[in-house]
């Protein structure tokens, strides 16, 4: 493996934890705020499934980066600048039909991605996807199924459904844009080309939307730069509640 | 018998350090107390490298918060047997799959109260089904899916409309 390679496989396997460690913080804190008990346990089950992603990610970065951090280092000692993260699976919990519309979002990409990511020629990426794969179709099902049921709720969950698609559908573009660490690692066979998945994921998204009879807003606008660090206010205050124990006492174990 | 079953049983039998599976019968999963790690088809391998045991083992979920406590596990269970250099590996590929889990834990699966895998007719997707999973109180197949998520990750929740009682259904996956 090349030095260049080695390096982008380093950064890319680093941003896959990112968004697992980010989304999967975010979904936690609706345990204990769920709207009621069965889906509090589902939001902790689901939450657990993104961090236990992040551990394997982290834990393996740990390894190429062979510099002694392990995957602690990785999630707690790293500011938000060093996050390389989706903007949208930062953004803070909001309401119910706010995270919900999000998790739908990260659902349906990670329906496609994970199955890309299964055919990488690096093995240890390819077993991760091949874990996530089987709990992703869970996750979509149960994202749908509250999509649908916001949607053709009442006049107020249809309402904050659709406020939140309309908030959050600026941040999915940045899911599809391709850099140069990401083409790199595309083109030797070990990345996945997001680029090319934007147009079945609008389909799954469309059908889902519809079905829910909330509409698909217009592509007007759009924030990108988690992926080089640049990220909206909200990382920085997740990152404090999430850092502030293991930065706070060094070395501790439990 | 379940072919992956089957080819784990061969592994079992065919190993050289037989002794040493049936050492481990003894570690439970702590979350499913009644089913041990052979049980669960969390046990991949063992190895001897020298004097040094290696343990192979895989997480059901990704997130399966017993790891941690079932290395430890398997770890003093060696030791207080006189194994005292005993490495627990994490083994990712191939992922996890309930076809796994041995005929003898499905069994006690179902005594300890949670329908294991088989009791319910997946989904055309292929997931856990709306109702209809065999109740392990009664057995009856008048029950509904309350939640798609359990008290574990490996777990939904149903009711059963005849006992009126909740249980747990084992996911297939």
């Amino acid at each position: 493996m090349s030095d260049q390679i080695k390096k982008a496989l380093l950064e890319y396997t680093t941003r896959l934890g990112d968004d697992a460690v980010v989304l999967g913080h975010r979904i936690s804190e609706w345990v204990s705020y769920g709207p009621f008990l069965e889906e509090d346990i589902a939001y902790g089950n689901v939450a657990l499934d993104y961090i236990g992603r992040a551990r394997m990610f982290y834990t393996y970065a740990a390894e190429l980066a062979n510099d002694g951090r392990d995957e602690d280092d990785f999630a707690y000692m790293r500011n938000d600048r060093e996050y390389h993260n989706l903007l949208l699976l930062e953004l803070p919990k909001g309401d119910f039909a706010y995270s919900q519309i999000r998790q739908l979002f990260a659902d349906a990409y990670y329906t496609l991605v994970l199955p890309q990511l299964l055919h990488s020629k690096d093995e240890r990426l390819a077993a991760i996807a091949a874990k996530g794969i089987k709990e992703t179709k869970y996750h979509l099902r149960r994202s749908r199924d509250w999509v649908l049921r916001l949607g053709g709720g009442t006049d107020e969950s249809h309402q904050r459904a659709q406020k939140a698609l309309d908030q959050l559908w600026g941040y999915t573009h940045e899911m599809f844009d391709m850099d140069e660490t990401e083409q790199l690692l595309a083109d030797a066979g070990i990345g996945v080309d997001v680029s090319t998945l934007r147009d079945e994921w609008l389909a799954i998204v469309t059908e889902i939307v519809t079905n829910a009879t909330l509409s698909v807003p217009e592509d007007s606008w759009a924030v990108r730069g988690g992926r080089i660090g640049y990220h909206t206010e909200n990382l920085g205050h997740m990152l404090t509640e999430m850092q502030i124990v293991h930065r706070s006492h060094p070395g501790c174990k439990w | 018998m379940d072919e992956e079953y089957y080819q784990r049983l061969q592994q079992r039998n065919a190993a050289d350090v037989k002794m040493l599976w049936d050492l481990l019968d003894t570690v439970k999963d702590p979350e499913v107390p009644a089913l041990s790690i052979w049980d669960l088809g969390i046990l991949r391998d063992i190895q001897r490298e020298g004097d040094r045991v290696v343990v192979i083992i895989t997480p059901t979920y990704s997130g399966c918060p017993a790891m941690d406590n079932i290395s430890t596990d398997v770890i003093q269970c060696l030791n207080d047997h006189g194994y005292a250099d005993v490495v627990v590996k994490l083994s990712l590929s191939p992922a996890w799959s309930s076809e796994w889990m041995s005929p003898e834990g499905r069994i006690k699966l179902r005594q300890y109260g949670i329908a294991p895998p088989e009791d319910a007719e997946l989904d055309a997707d292929g997931l856990t089904p709306e109702a209809h999973a065999a109740c392990p109180h009664c057995g009856s197949r008048h029950t509904r899916r309350v939640s798609e998520f359990g008290s574990t990750a490996c777990k939904a929740l149903f009711q059963c409309d005849d006992c009126g009682e909740p249980f747990d259904y084992f996911k297939k996956i």
